[in-house]
Formats: structure tokens, C-alpha cells, sequence
């Protein structure tokens, strides 16, 4: 019998779930002609479900519940998480408003599988327990594979989706065995139950199980060295899919790897400690040295990706609430602005294609100063350069590092941060330094516009008035379960 | 005056006027250029007269900081919007205040191509070196310290010279490796005092060997930054490559960002710290006084010259500073000021022929008092400012960074005075060819004298320039009791060396 009350808690997924199933009939039903109004529709659920996220009768006073036999938690933090990716997938909707049908592309599968993944990450971030872990994930993944073969007619598209899908595929295996090791060495599949039963304990079955699970999600934010996958994929998908990938899952699937380490195996951080450690230096590293020879663009925001996946990870090692928040405000503000970049490479269409490579900017600030300075403010904040958002988010990350006694650790990356400033800069340089070669095509529609306006608006605008953020991730890492 | 947020709309109003520029000047080409020039003149021009405002509430007899506002800005990481003046940071905002609108007269003649973004760029840049001088929380004295990199690099970048890329990217990247080491030390600082507010920074007792890493994290931003030997080597790219204005704002501006942080930061906060290195930096000032003046005696570039003469200059800024004798600290003050409007004259008047000649190679001129006697004039009390000259702003910094050296150590005082030899030999060796010879070259001949608008830009620095070296003291009572209170924890260690 299921209970009201894991109902209420879980009411957004629900949601979600529900109106998805009534799109999947209505896409049979109407084909093609319904590819715009179930976008329009997918961004409205998400609007409703971000609503009822905060519902204050369905927080409750204490403000966390958990559902379905505790396999389902709501905190604060997932609260947080979730709203992000909620706005990060509306945004990738906006992106992709007419870009499948400049493409001959326009499915209503689309939609649909945003919101498919969108439940799969919903359901990561409020995992409590070994497999609704695996089920999220796995809902998440089966349908980013599909995105990332959407333009089913380019070969790069198709070979991305197949490239995505074997490595993807692999990682869950390895994810699945480390899984079964916990669960064998431990006898329970409970988050709370495990965080007991393995407190303290170092036998190889868990050291091999902690060392699996951390590979597979490291695999699945792309930290190096498990990043092999991201700048082909990157470089594959079709570039609204991308701006997707770059934000959304990233974020769930990095909640999921705090969740995890913060309470099944927390008390063996010995065991993982090291292992962070050097996912976080390898990555600041290599995705700051590899970035320097792209000219790819979708490339070298592989590679940035992989640079900020690396410090948000800096702020996950000191294990601190410190930290959390730092985290949460950082991938805020990454998600938006990688959004931006995004945006304003999918405004710029020659010959009917969507640029790709660095040079295709060439003279923006003279042919479109408007989307050039939008593009600039998006990339300094990229950089960690202040006055602009971008900076609040590392300053709070390294900030935690040195509270934590990991000078070594922040000074690290904020060396990695200057390298990888140069390949912002280069962008900078070649939009205000070269003189322009032929003209665009016109911007396209508003949808794209908006999301440029307001990323670029509000890295500015956070920076004058971060509160609202910065209170916001406060009282979220204040109520997540694995720091009570 | 009372609440009036003073500082505040002083910081702000240029960024006002730069996106009152970004809407209001439209239309062609033209119309845009004119609108925006006279916009960012008449917003710069009211900074300044804020600023002299700001000035006459200001009280010389008051040691601590005055005109404090307090806002909330990240309430829950306790990090504040806080802004304040004392005597030295009031000279700061006033050289930054002053230079810009001449920075602007000089761009209205020599930038002819995206004149809109030009002057957006500086008013942006003017908001940023105001907030630096201004600020009294790390954070917010960090984020507009890096803020003025962006405006920077696209000025040089933009409206750069031939090797434009290198010079903005070497300028931004050398910076910013500085800058970010510096961030850590906040972070750090920040995690032991629990507070980036630097009114309760100063005075706090770090523990030492913390103390000794804060402080080379925050030398390798400010070293940079001055620049000092051997971190100078973006400089002289940077003020080739920049435009006039440009050069203007980061010789007379910019490098005193790193001397203004070494007073407030280094030596205010890190007193113990800054005793134990200064050894060191006085050997890296003297190298840079003795070196850079002969590396400068062979250039054939005026502006390279001119750029390794700032860092001579600066030199004596930091063997001043780090002397720990009044002298030396008031002749720091001093020295920095003078370079000030020294250096952004000194450019300003390299501009005036670039502009017409659009070379800047030595050789390629001669005999130019003949034509250009105004000019020669400019140029002549500029030059004697710059040896040092009795009477001029140059020579009473020299001469007091000089006699804290002596005081510290002889054998410093020795070495720096070679330093104004040389310089003096550059510069008149400059002058004699620039101005006397015969006037040979046809289009040397051809070039017109100072123009009105080049006049005004002139005047007032040549006017300070004079004023400063023979009244210096109106000058230096302003900042004579902060710099004094500055030196308290040095005073102590000396009695304490000498009873112990």
C-alpha cells in the first residue's frame, strides 16, 4: 500500500511523471505538428514542479521527508539541486525552439526525452538507497543517450550517441559491480544504514565497491580521467543537446556523488578521500592544459567543463557545509552561464549551419557588438574574473578549500583558473581583436535571445546581489541530511 | 555631507555614464563618436569635481579612515560593501579622478575607430581603480583590483598598436597569476581572522610563519603589479602596444595599485612579515633602479623608454617604503605621486607626436624646439621632473626615499643615487635628440605645435608638477599622519632591537 505522505513528498516527480506520459500519447497521436506545443507544455511542468518543490506543506516544519520506505529523500539540498536543473532544462528547451526545424529534426520525441531525463536526475538527487541510485541514474542516461543521436541523419550525431552510449553503458556496469560490493560487505542497500554499518571499516570488498562507484560517477560528470567520452560527445550531439548535457545532468549527477559520499560512505572518507583529491587536481589541470589547443568551440567547452567539474570538486573534498554551499552556489551560476555560451553560439547561424569553430566568431563586435558583449561578460565569468558572477562561485569554493587546510589544493587551482583563462581570453580576442569575415545569417527567434538576456544579465546582476542565491544555498546545505 | 554616500557615487558615477553612453550614443558613425566623447567627458569631468568635493570634506588632522559607508553584501559569508578614505588613499582616488577626463582629451584626438566602446571602456576602467582606492574589504578590494584587468586588456587589445595580442594577453595573464596568489592569501587571511575587513585586518596579529607565506602571496600580486624587477617584463609591451590613453591611465594609475597595496597591505597588515623580506625587496629596488635605467638608455622606442623610466621610478617607491623610515615612507608618497603626473605626461607627450607622425622611433625626429617651441617647453620641465630636478614634484620623492635608504643603510643610498644618474643621463640624451640638431626631416618640419586642446590637458600636470616640487608640504600633510601611524609597528621593533 502506498502511504499519502510519500506521495505529497514526492509530488514533483509525480508530476512530472504523469504529465510525461500523457506527452508520450499525445507525440503518437499528433506526430510533428506537436514538436512546439509540447515544449511549450514540458517548460510549463517544470515551472509547476519548481513550485511545488517549495510548497510549504509539503516541506514541513522540519523541513526534509523521506518517501517510499526511506528509498526517497527531500531535503533542502535537493530542494536546491533540483530547482537548478529544472531551470537549466527549460533553458536547453528554449535552445532548442526552432533549431531542430532549421535542422529538418523537429521530432516531439524530444521533449519527451528531456523530461525523461529530467526524472532520472530528480530522482538522483533525492536517492537514499543503492538503487533507486541505480534507477535514476540509468533513466537519466538511457535518454541522454538517445539526445545525444538526435540528429539521426548526421553521422557526427549518430557516431556521438553510439560513442556515449557504449562508454555509458560500461561505467554502469562498473557502477552496478561497486554497487553489489557495498551491498554484499554491508547487507543493506539504505544510505542511513549503510553510513552505520560501514563507518570505520576496510576491507577490500568496500574499498574496491567506493573505489567503482566513485570511477562510474566520475564518469558521469566527466572528471578527469574519466572524461574521455565528453569533448566527442560534446563535439557530436547537436549543440542545443549539448547546452543540455554541459548543464543539467552534470549537476544531478555531481548532487548524486555528494549524497553518496556524504552518508553510505562517509565513514570510510579515508578510503575515498585521496581519490577525490585526485579527480579534482586532474581535472582543474588537464582541463585547463588540453582547452589551450581547441578551436572547436563545443571542444573546448568540453574541456572548460571538465576544469569546473574539477573545482567544484575542491569544495567537496573539505566535506564541510562550508563546502556544500560553495558547491551549490557554484554550479548555479556554471549552469547559467554555460547556458549563455550556448545560447549565443546557437544565435549565430552561416549558411544555414550553426557555427562550430573559434574563427567563425571572428569581428563579432563589429557585426553584432550586442550578442559579442553578452558573449564576453558570459566568458570572464567562465574565467573566475570579477566583478562578475563567476568569481563569487570559485571564491566560495577555494574559500572552503583553505578553511579545510587545503592551501596546496587552492593554489592549485587558482593557477589551473589562469591558464584556462587564456582560452576564454582567446575567445575574447578573436570576437574584439580580428576584423570580421562574412556576415550571419539573422538571429533567430526569441527563445534563444531570452536565454542569452538573462544569463548574461544576471552574472552581472548576481554580483551586485548575490543574497538571494548565497541565503538560498545556506539554508539548503543547512538542510541536507548528510551534514544533520 | 553628512550621509551622503559620497565615495560610492564617486565609484559609481563613471560606470553610470558608461552605460549612459551604451544607450545614448546611436546613429552613424559620427554623431556616435561625437555623443560619446563629450559624454565621457562631462562624466569624468563631474567625477572630478565629486572628487574635489569628497576632497574639501576630507580632515588631514584625522589619522583613520573618514566617509565610511557600510552595506550589506554577503551577509552570510560576513563579507561587506565598505568603503572609506584616509590620507593616502585620498591622494589615490584623486590622481585616478584626475587623470581620466585627461585621458579622455587625449583620446578625443588620437582614437579614431570604435570611439563609443573606447570611451566606455575608460569610464568602466575609472569605476574600477576608484573602487580599488576605496575599498576596505578584501573582497571588494579584490574584485575591483582584477576588474580593471578586463577593461585593460581590451583597451590594449582593441586600439593597440601592431603587436597588440601579445601585449594585452602578457599584460592580463602575467596580472593575473599575481593577482589569484593574492586571492588565496584573502582566503586565508580570511579563514584566520574571520573578517576580510581590512580595518580589522590591520592590527591583527597573524602567526608568523602564516604571516611570511601571506605576505609573498600578496608581494607576488603587488610585484607585478608596480611592477618591480624582474616582474616587470609585461610592462614595456604593454605601454608600447597601448594607446595613449591608455598608457596614461596604466603608468599613472595602474603601477600605483601595487604601491598603494604594498603600503596598505603589506606594511600595514603584515608589519613583522614585511620587516623580514625587506632585505629583499630593497635589493630587487635597487636592481630595478640601477638596471632598468641603463636598459633604458638604449632604447630607440620613446615609449619604451618611458616605460622602463617607471620602472627606475617605481623603485624608489618600494626602497622608500621599505626603508621603514619616515623619509622613506613620505618619499614613497611622494615619488608615487610625482610619477604620477611625470609618466602620464611623459606619454601624453609622446602621443602629441605619434599622433602626427605616427612613429615613435627616436631617430626619426630632430631639431623639433625650432618648430615646436611650446612643445619643447612641455616636454623640457616634464623631462627635468623626471631626473629630479630641484623645484620640480621629482626631485623632493628621490630625494626623501634617498635619505630613508641612508638611514636604513648607506650602502642603498649609494647605489640608488647611480640610478639617478643614469636617469638623468636618458633623459637628456632624449631631449637633445628629440628637440635640438638641425630640423632636416621634412615631415618633422611639417608638424604643428600644441593645439588648445592639447594645452588643457598639459596644464594642469605641468601645474603639479611645479606646485608639488615647491610646496610639497601641502602635499604631504595630508597623508603624514596615516603613514606615521603606518610606521608605529616599525618604530617599536627598533626600540625593541635596541633594548634587547
Amino acid at each position: 500500500m502506498v502511504d499519502l505522505k510519500s506521495l505529497v513528498v514526492a509530488l514533483p516527480e509525480i508530476e512530472l511523471a504523469v504529465a510525461n506520459l500523457l506527452f508520450l500519447v499525445a507525440a503518437a497521436v499528433f506526430g510533428r505538428k506537436a514538436t512546439r506545443p509540447l515544449g511549450a507544455a514540458a517548460i510549463l511542468v517544470f515551472v509547476v514542479a519548481g513550485i511545488s518543490l517549495f510548497l510549504p506543506a509539503r516541506i514541513g516544519p522540519e523541513g526534509f521527508g523521506a518517501a517510499f520506505g526511506n528509498q526517497f529523500v527531500d531535503d533542502g539540498f535537493a530542494r536546491f539541486v533540483k530547482a537548478v536543473v529544472l531551470l537549466a532544462s527549460s533553458f536547453s528547451i528554449l535552445l532548442s525552439w526552432d533549431f531542430f526545424e532549421k535542422e529538418g529534426q523537429a521530432r516531439p520525441e524530444y521533449p519527451v526525452l528531456i523530461v525523461f531525463a529530467v526524472l532520472g536526475m530528480m530522482l538522483m538527487i533525492s536517492a537514499n538507497d543503492l538503487l533507486s541510485l541505480y534507477v535514476g541514474l540509468e533513466l537519466q542516461s538511457l535518454s541522454l543517450y538517445v539526445l545525444a543521436a538526435f540528429n539521426r541523419d548526421d553521422a557526427k550525431s549518430g557516431e556521438a550517441g553510439v560513442k556515449y552510449f557504449v562508454l555509458g553503458a560500461m561505467s554502469s556496469g562498473i557502477l552496478l559491480y561497486g554497487l553489489s560490493l557495498l551491498y554484499g560487505f554491508a547487507g543493506s542497500v539504505d544510505f542511513d544504514a549503510l553510513s552505520k554499518t560501514l563507518a570505520g571499516r576496510g576491507e577490500p570488498g568496500i574499498v574496491v565497491g567506493v573505489i567503482f562507484v566513485c570511477a562510474a560517477l566520475a564518469f558521469k560528470i566527466a572528471a578527469a580521467p574519466f572524461h574521455m567520452w565528453a569533448p566527442d560527445v560534446y563535439e557530436g550531439a547537436p549543440t542545443p543537446v549539448t547546452a543540455f548535457f554541459a548543464s543539467a545532468p552534470k549537476v544531478a549527477a555531481l548532487a548524486l556523488f555528494i549524497r553518496f559520499l556524504f552518508i553510505p560512505v562517509s565513514g570510510v572518507a579515508d578510503q575515498w578521500h585521496e581519490i577525490l583529491l585526485f579527480l579534482s587536481v586532474a581535472s582543474m589541470i588537464w582541463g585547463a592544459f588540453a582547452g589551450l589547443s581547441q578551436t572547436n568551440l563545443k571542444r573546448l567547452l568540453a574541456y572548460s567543463a571538465i576544469a569546473n567539474i574539477g573545482y567544484l570538486l575542491v569544495g567537496v573534498i573539505g566535506g564541510r557545509e562550508d563546502g556544500v554551499q560553495a558547491v551549490l552556489i557554484y554550479f548555479a551560476i556554471y549552469s547559467l552561464t554555460t547556458l549563455g555560451v550556448f545560447a549565443v553560439i546557437l544565435c549565430l547561424r552561416r549558411g544555414g549551419k550553426v557555427i562550430e569553430s573559434m574563427s567563425d566568431l571572428q569581428g563579432l563586435s563589429k557585426t553584432n557588438p550586442l550578442l559579442a558583449l553578452a558573449m564576453a561578460v558570459l566568458l570572464f565569468s567562465l574565467a573566475g574574473l570579477p566583478p562578475l558572477a563567476g568569481f563569487l562561485g570559485k571564491y566560495f569554493v577555494f574559500l572552503a578549500a583553505v578553511k579545510s587546510g587545503y592551501f596546496e589544493l587552492a593554489v592549485t587551482g587558482v593557477i589551473a583558473s589562469v591558464v584556462a583563462a587564456f582560452y576564454y581570453l582567446r575567445i575574447v580576442k578573436v570576437m574584439y581583436f580580428d576584423e570580421p569575415s562574412t556576415g550571419f545569417d539573422p538571429v533567430p527567434n526569441w527563445g534563444v535571445r531570452a536565454v542569452v538576456g538573462v544569463s548574461s544579465i544576471a552574472l552581472v546582476a548576481l554580483t551586485v546581489a548575490p543574497s538571494l542565491l548565497v541565503n538560498g544555498a545556506v539554508s539548503a546545505a543547512r538542510h541536507f541530511t548528510g551534514l544533520i | 555631507m553628512n550621509g551622503f554616500p559620497i565615495l560610492s557615487a564617486l565609484t559609481f558615477l563613471p560606470l553610470i555614464g558608461a552605460f549612459a553612453i551604451l544607450l545614448l550614443a546611436r546613429g552613424s558613425e559620427e554623431a556616435k563618436a561625437k555623443l560619446s566623447q563629450r559624454l565621457a567627458l562631462l562624466f569624468s569631468l563631474a567625477t572630478l569635481g565629486l572628487a574635489f568635493t569628497m576632497f574639501g570634506a576630507f580632515d588631514p588632522a584625522d589619522p583613520g579612515f573618514q566617509m565610511k559607508e557600510r552595506h550589506v553584501w554577503i551577509e552570510a559569508f560576513n563579507i561587506a560593501y565598505l568603503n572609506g578614505v584616509d590620507g593616502i588613499s585620498v591622494w589615490f582616488v584623486m590622481i585616478s579622478a584626475l587623470l581620466t577626463p585627461i585621458a579622455i582629451l587625449s583620446a578625443i584626438g588620437s582614437i579614431k575607430k570604435r570611439v563609443k566602446e573606447f570611451m566606455v571602456a575608460l569610464l568602466v576602467l575609472e569605476t574600477m581603480m576608484l573602487g580599488t582606492f576605496t575599498a576596505l574589504d578584501l573582497v571588494l578590494f579584490y574584485v575591483f583590483f582584477e576588474g580593471v584587468l578586463i577593461p585593460m586588456f581590451l583597451i590594449i587589445g582593441v586600439w593597440g598598436g601592431e603587436k597588440r595580442t601579445y601585449a594585452a594577453y602578457k599584460f592580463f595573464l602575467y596580472t593575473l597569476l599575481g593577482s589569484v596568489l593574492m586571492l588565496v592569501a584573502i582566503f586565508a587571511m580570511s579563514a584566520l581572522a574571520g573578517t576580510t575587513d581590512m580595518t580589522a585586518l590591520i592590527g591583527e596579529k597573524f602567526p608568523r610563519h602564516m604571516a611570511l607565506w601571506l605576505w609573498l602571496a600578496f608581494f607576488a600580486s603587488f610585484a607585478v603589479k608596480t611592477p618591480m624587477w624582474p616582474f616587470h617584463t609585461w610592462l614595456p609591451y604593454a605601454h608600447v602596444e597601448a594607446p595613449t590613453a591608455g598608457s596614461v591611465i596604466l603608468a599613472g594609475v595602474l603601477l600605483k595599485m601595487g604601491g598603494y597595496g604594498f603600503i596598505r597591505i603589506a606594511i600595514q597588515m603584515l608589519p613583522e612579515a614585511s620587516a623580514y623580506f625587506a632585505p629583499f625587496v630593497v635589493v630587487l629596488s635597487l636592481v630595478a633602479i640601477v638596471y632598468t635605467s641603463l636598459v633604458a638608455l638604449a632604447q630607440t622606442d620613446m615609449k619604451k623608454l618611458i616605460a622602463y623610466s617607471s620602472v627606475a621610478h617605481m623603485g624608489f617607491v618600494t626602497l622608500g617604503l621599505f626603508s621603514f623610515t619616515r623619509q622613506g615612507f613620505d618619499g614613497a608618497m611622494m615619488v608615487m605621486l610625482s610619477h604620477t603626473f611625470v609618466a602620464a605626461a611623459l606619454f601624453l607627450l609622446v602621443g602629441v607626436v605619434y599622433d602626427r607622425m605616427h612613429t615613435r622611433e627616436i631617430a626619426r625626429f630632430g631639431g623639433m624646439a625650432a618648430n615646436m617651441p611650446r612643445y619643447a617647453a612641455v616636454f623640457m620641465v616634464i623631462m627635468l621632473a623626471a631626473i629630479g630636478l630641484p623645484g620640480t614634484s621629482g626631485f623632493i620623492g628621490e630625494f626623501l626615499s634617498m635619505q630613508g635608504a641612508f638611514l636604513a643603510n648607506p650602502n642603498y643610498a649609494v647605489v640608488a643615487a647611480l640610478g639617478i644618474i643614469f636617469g638623468a643621463a636618458y633623459m637628456l640624451w632624449l631631449y637633445r635628440r628629440l628637440f635640438y640638431g638641425p630640423l632636416d626631416k621634412s615631415d618633422v618640419r611639417a608638424m604643428k605645435d600644441l593645439t588648445p586642446r592639447e594645452i588643457v590637458m598639459f596644464a594642469p600636470l605641468v601645474l603639479l608638477v611645479l606646485w608639488i616640487g615647491i610646496y610639497p608640504s601641502a602635499f604631504r600633510n595630508v597623508f603624514a599622519l596615516p603613514m606615521e601611524r603606518a610606521l608605529v609597528p616599525f618604530d617599536a621593533q627598533v626600540h625593541e632591537a635596541q633594548n634587547g
